[in-house]
């Protein structure tokens, strides 16, 4: 009798296990073969399409000869990073012997000059475009939730909003060159005129859905809760800090990650045309050069991008469900 | 007893595409101190709005309330209310929220001890010390509804304002909270004004039932005084003649003397107030 239960009950926990496994699997399934299929699947006709278009630089450049090129990219970095340390160990070397000669020497130290690496370009489009978004942030914040509280700024600054936002910031980038060169003016410049000017364009794109989203999101905040600070009688700056950020939090992160996904865009685009540098110039500078091995480093460079857009996506995302009460929204 | 609140003959009138709209009309009402009235009538007569000009959040068109010999012009804490969806402000704890309302009310008057002791003790009141530190998603809609008032509580309002509190909770958990309201209206003897669909939670809470008429220019129709004795105990009163008196008085004024006729069909609104009756019976 006994064993018979220990048998059904032992056949029961086998059932369960199996069933267990089976939505292991299935999640499995879903989580990773799903997608490793789609990229083999995506890999295979890239690869068989680019054997097929002949250009005037070679062939389209397939998964390996990305692959190939990612690896010179880095071989390329570390050894322009050898160069430079060498060269400033020569300069402190020849700098440490006229000092020895002439004691009242004063050494200089000579920047290194060397090209820019595919990583260095990353690095500086990577700077540039937090840097635009975060002076976007820091105006378009403050000014949504202004609009947002008052109906009359909102009535007097949206036909402005409305212009500006359908615009490409692209079509900013000269007058943006323009100003820049005739204001920021300085013999030691703190930071170069082409980073301000990426700079300035990242954030003439960010700013118009940042103000938009807080504005609409300040504006659509639950009636109870204004008047449960009505009530309390919550002094504008404490209702604001109280209630009004933290309400329309989930709607300011709306705004950013949309509008950080179309800076990092219009961020490439601007570099290639304007020649300032980052990945933009590295994508156009490759093209100008024309070698048989450009067309896979461009190719490298739109994986790169890609893969880059998505992380920062993602990083927006994080920051949203670390900062927001609102855990539904952050998906 | 001392008149503490005076609303005084206030009209209320709302501007609309169509014209203007008379929502109330002469209502005049004096509520003495220690006092718990409800408001009872047919939804869209009105109720809230006679609240929302007592709590300030409204402007009465004519007429005003008299506070303490002053009168409301603005909402504020000695006028407290509690909203009928809870109204917590979501990313704050139960603690929090009820701590941002001590702060601001008392955050001179007392020292961090005595905010977070006062904190406590509210929440203490209204049996939520157990989820101090649960946020309004975590916890269910009667827990939601106590921290509301909890809230309002802390305040030490002159009057206490409740806007349907329990209109949103199941039958269980509102009798529940009826219970719990009572409990704490023995102990702090709170001016209370509390607006109510529920015919027994009116008879059972109140001292006196404002009834309210239908709109458009909604006025009080019947005023009626519930003389029973406290404590109340909803069980012993299901068979207390005098209670089931009260209750039918209401209900004939709500079926029969302000029968709501609905505009789509006469018979279904017949149908739903039948079905209310024995719904609150």
């Amino acid at each position: 009798m006994t064993t018979t239960t220990t048998k059904v009950a032992k056949m029961n926990a086998l059932q369960l296990n199996n069933a267990q496994f089976k939505s292991i699997l299935q999640k499995a399934t879903n989580l990773v073969a799903l997608p490793l299929i789609g990229i083999v699947v995506f890999l295979l006709l890239w690869s068989m399409a680019a054997d097929r278009i002949d250009t005037s630089l070679g062939k389209f450049p397939g998964p390996s000869s990305v692959v190939t090129q990612a690896s010179t990219l880095y071989d390329e970095h570390v050894a322009e990073r050898e160069k430079a340390t060498a060269f400033y160990e020569r300069q402190e070397k020849r700098n440490a012997e006229r000092v020895a000669k002439d004691p009242n020497y004063q050494p200089k130290i000579r920047k290194y000059t060397g090209k820019e690496t595919f990583f260095d370009q990353i690095i500086t489009s990577l700077i540039t475009v937090m840097s635009g978004f975060l002076l976007a942030a820091l105006i378009a914040v403050p000014l949504g939730i202004a609009i947002g509280l008052n109906k009359s700024l909102n009535t007097a600054v949206n036909p402005i909003v409305q212009l500006f936002k359908p615009v490409s910031p692209l079509a900013w980038l000269p007058l943006v060159t323009m100003v820049v060169s005739a204001v920021y003016v300085s013999p030691e410049p703190v930071v170069p005129k082409s980073f301000l000017n990426s700079m300035i364009t990242v954030t003439l794109c960010c700013i118009w859905p940042m103000v938009i989203n807080t504005s609409v999101g300040v504006a659509s905040i639950d009636k109870d809760l204004v008047n449960v600070s009505r009530v309390l009688r919550l002094p504008a700056l404490k209702h604001v800090q109280k209630i009004v950020l933290p309400a329309s939090v989930p709607a300011i992160f709306t705004g950013m990650r949309l509008s950080l996904g179309v800076a990092w865009m219009v961020l490439i685009a601007a570099e290639m045309l304007a020649q300032n540098p980052g990945l933009g110039k590295f994508v156009w500078d490759e093209f100008q050069n024309g070698s048989s091995d450009s067309l896979s480093r461009i190719m490298t460079a739109v994986i790169v991008i890609g893969f880059i857009g998505f992380l920062l996506d993602r990083v927006m995302l994080q920051l949203q469900r670390v900062v927001s009460w609102d855990k539904a929204g952050a998906h | 007893m001392s008149v503490i609140l005076d609303i005084s003959k206030i009209d209320m009138v709302f501007p609309t595409p169509k014209g203007p709209f008379t929502a109330l009309k002469e209502v005049d009402l004096q509520i003495s101190k220690g006092e718990f009235v409800s408001l009872i009538g047919h939804s869209g007569c009105g109720k809230s709005t006679v609240l929302n000009v007592v709590a300030g959040l409204y402007q009465a068109s004519t007429g005003g309330v008299i506070l303490n010999g002053r009168e409301v012009s603005e909402p504020g804490p000695e006028r407290a209310v509690v909203f009928q969806n809870h109204s917590l402000l979501p990313w704050l704890t139960a603690y929090q929220n009820v701590e941002l309302a001590v702060k601001q009310v008392f955050g001179r008057s007392k020292s961090k001890a005595e905010v977070r002791d006062w904190v406590e003790h509210n929440l203490k009141l209204v049996h939520m010390d157990h989820a101090m530190n649960k946020r309004p998603d975590e916890i269910s809609g009667g827990m939601k509804q106590r921290v509301g008032i909890a809230r309002a509580l802390a305040m030490q309002p002159e009057v206490l304002l409740m806007d349907e509190p329990f209109g949103a909770l199941d039958a269980l958990t509102r009798a529940h909270m009826q219970d719990s309201l009572m409990e704490i209206q023995a102990e702090l003897n709170n001016t209370v004004i509390m607006i109510t669909h529920d015919v027994d939670e009116a008879v059972l809470l109140s001292d006196r039932i404002v009834m309210m008429t239908n709109g458009p220019a909604a006025t009080i129709g019947e005023i009626l005084d519930v003389n029973l004795e406290r404590p109340r105990e909803r069980l012993a009163l299901a068979e207390d003649p005098e209670y089931n008196h009260l209750r039918s008085e209401v209900l004939k004024f709500l079926y029969e003397k302000q029968r709501k006729v609905e505009p789509i069909s006469a018979s279904k609104s017949a149908k739903e107030s039948t079905k209310k009756t024995t719904e609150v019976a």
